[in-house]
């Protein structure tokens, strides 16, 4: 089952690794993680998302709890889920339909130079997954996906 | 507010915590703690022979005193070589400061001379660590180190302080108070949970205690013998908890577990209401779960909430200190004893039909009989340190324990090499008590050298060596499951024990016979010194009942496989 769980912790040293630590001490992946600090505060925010079975998660859920510097972690409710995705493509492509594609995925052109443009998306994790797919006819030779980013409504 | 070194805000530090002893092992990135350690009045520094040991001790000294146990390493191999005292510590709850030295901060990440990743390493195996970044921070860090090792489900805490912050001079400004954002324990159990556990408790036709090492950790052994006594329930205690009700309690069915009783295990299994205080339900306990206490509703009390329901679920989870709860469920609870008659009855019978015996021999000593022995030879007032293995089980079955702390052993990590340090850190808690390490064979050559720091230091600690000549737990197991492959068990080729204690000073004796054991530990208790007792017992007594690993409690073997 896949789960997302938002994580309010001290912004201090080493509090990633404590993290990640329950995690790979339990055999157990995490799909994605992203974390920054949070404006004007000494915390940071991390989404996490991953997945396994209900009982090993609320495990997990207890152990982040449990570490010193956890303030909060939120697992439950209504979240708003967003990811972003950049796509490298050379400038030898036949760029037919791309602009209808960027359009119907809010996606824009990042950056370009004499070989290469770079598009962007930032949407719902199932639309970044099916402008990959879209993305493909164009033969991209870089794709690189940022994490979820959380937010509890 | 004074400005002082690093190295002196630690002295400080501990003497505003109220350390009265730190077991330690000097170097390099540790000098500058160590040079302040000289000059300072307010604590005893006792120099162990392996930082393992170091750990160990101030362990031993922990759960003897109840007080936080504190211990000094430099960086690198003196820091890995701690990492097993601190994982042990970890294992069972026990509150230890342990804090290393590193290489100064401008070296870290070069992989300088004795460096290593230390808050890395020691992560998966203490409570909270720290890596000190600055001098400023440090007086606030000490403080919040002892105030984590020693609140809500106690633990080690390591604090790891480069050599440039040791010598950093800074203001010490200790707090007064602490003031964590995130870390706040739960003390007070939820009220209206407590009331449903009391009327389960009421109601229950077959109830069971089921006493863990919270309750001696939490210091609430009082209460819990005042609830026992109150609804005279039947308890059964883990290895953990052995002593928080005295041995010749009427209500206690002796140990449960992979080696408990057979009553105590029936007990577990048919129970209708199991009443968890401060245990964690460790698989030496619960067998094959699925058959575990498996027509029993369950109520758990326990300070650390990811304890409660992470083995078995919990009917009635109680996050709280076990001294608030229990003076709330004494209040509330009433049990009818007509209610839970036929159910003592019941136990009475499978205590009588299996109790823990063994054929005693006046021809070969047998390890029950020399810690029975023990026991009336050195009379209530001692501590028992154990090592890890039969002998470890065969103290939790046959040694009288009457109080809590006064069994001092591994539990949850099973250290070997854990009873002689942790005896010694137990002296040091308690000089006036007799201290005694039951010890295997096997187990004693992996902190042997500690006998040079009790001999150093006199500390009368004497070691009673069960010797089988056999790395005797897993010698049973290959008996048992491995048709008698002793693959690397034997250790038949031994050293001559009486002249390694003589060669670090203290005394040795051989015993072969029941006079000679019992002339030698009065001998050993009189002479005050640091001792050794090498008792040739039985080499092939099994530690009964077992429960192979995996089976259902109650699927115990009574009888050797001969």
């Amino acid at each position: 089952m896949r789960r997302v769980i938002s994580v309010i912790v001290l912004n201090e040293h080493g509090v990633l690794s404590r993290i990640s630590g329950l995690f790979a001490g339990r055999g157990y992946n995490i799909d994605t993680l992203t974390v920054a600090p949070i404006p004007e505060t000494n915390l940071s925010r991390l989404s996490i998302v991953t997945v396994g079975d209900e009982k090993v998660l609320e495990q997990i859920v207890k152990q982040l709890h449990k570490l010193i510097p956890t303030y909060k972690v939120i697992e439950t409710g209504e979240f708003v889920e967003k990811e972003m995705a950049l796509v490298k493509i050379p400038l030898s492509e036949n760029f037919g339909g791309l602009d209808a594609i960027l359009k119907a995925y809010n996606g824009i052109v990042a950056n370009t130079n004499e070989n290469f443009i770079v598009v962007m998306v930032a949407d719902d994790t199932i639309r970044v997954k099916n402008f990959l797919k879209a993305i493909k006819k164009y033969n991209p030779i870089d794709i690189v996906c940022g994490g979820s980013v959380l937010m509890d409504m | 507010m004074k400005a002082i070194s690093g190295s002196q805000m630690i002295s400080e530090a501990l003497h505003k915590e109220g350390v009265e002893i730190v077991f330690g092992y000097p170097g390099g990135a540790a000098l500058n703690i160590y040079d302040e350690t000289y000059k300072q009045k307010y604590f005893k520094h006792i120099l162990v022979r392996h930082e393992q040991a170091a750990v160990h001790a101030a362990d031993g000294y922990a759960r003897a005193s109840g007080k936080v146990g504190v211990a000094f390493v430099t960086s690198g191999p003196g820091f890995t070589n701690a990492v097993t005292g601190l994982a042990t510590a970890y294992s069972d709850s026990i509150p230890i400061v342990l804090i290393s030295g590193q290489v100064a901060s401008s070296l870290i990440g070069t992989d300088a001379f004795q460096e290593i990743d230390a808050v890395g390493i020691s992560r998966p195996c203490v409570k909270h660590n720290y890596l000190v970044n600055s001098i400023k921070e440090l007086p606030r860090i000490l403080k919040e180190a002892f105030y984590i090792a020693r609140s809500g489900r106690p633990g080690p805490v390591h604090v790891d302080i480069p050599k440039d912050i040791t010598a950093a001079i800074g203001d010490f400004d200790y707090p007064q108070e602490i003031k964590m954002l995130t870390y706040k324990p739960t003390y007070k159990g939820n009220a209206k949970q407590i009331k449903k556990a009391a009327e389960a408790i009421s109601a229950a036709k077959r109830p069971l205690l089921y006493l863990g090492g919270g309750v001696i950790a939490s210091n609430a052994s009082e209460l819990v013998r005042k609830f026992a006594k109150k609804t005279g329930i039947p308890a059964i205690e883990t290895l953990m908890g052995l002593g928080v009700l005295a041995h010749d309690d009427e209500n206690l069915l002796a140990m449960a577990g992979m080696h408990g009783s057979y009553a105590a295990n029936m007990a577990l299994s048919e129970t209708d209401l199991l009443i968890a205080l401060g245990a964690r339900f460790d698989d030496r306990i619960t067998g094959k779960l699925s058959e575990f206490a498996r027509y029993a509703k369950i109520i758990h009390v326990d300070i650390d909430p990811s304890s409660i329901s992470k083995i078995v679920n919990a009917h009635f989870p109680i996050v709280g200190d076990l001294n608030f709860v229990l003076e709330e469920l004494i209040e509330k609870v009433e049990v009818n004893p007509e209610n839970i008659k036929d159910w003592k009855d019941i136990l009475s019978r499978y205590d009588k039909l299996n109790p823990l015996a063994y054929s005693d021999s006046d021809e070969i000593l047998k390890p029950q009989w020399v810690i029975e022995e023990t026991a009336k030879i050195a009379g209530d007032d001692t501590i028992i340190s154990t090592d890890v293995g039969q002998h470890q089980m065969w103290a939790a079955q046959f040694y009288p324990f009457s109080r809590p702390r006064q069994l001092i052993t591994s539990g949850g990590l099973g250290t070997m090499g854990y009873g002689l340090p942790a005896a010694i850190g137990s002296k040091c808690a308690d000089p006036k008590k007799t201290v005694i390490n039951f010890t295997g064979d096997g187990s004693i050559l992996m902190n042997i050298q500690e006998l040079m720091t009790a001999a150093e230091n006199g500390i009368a600690v004497i070691n009673i060596i069960l010797n089988n000549n056999f790395l005797g737990m897993v010698r049973q197991w290959q008996t048992f499951f491995y048709e008698k492959r002793y693959s690397s068990t034997d250790l038949s080729m031994q050293p001559d024990f009486v002249k390694i204690v003589e060669g670090f000073g203290g005394v040795g004796f051989v015993c072969h016979t029941k006079d000679e054991f019992r002339k030698a530990l009065k001998e050993a208790i009189k002479l005050g010194k640091v001792a050794m007792l090498d008792v040739r017992v039985d080499r092939f007594e099994d530690v009964l009942p077992m429960v192979p690993a995996g089976a259902a409690i109650y699927n115990m073997i009574l009888k050797s496989k001969e």
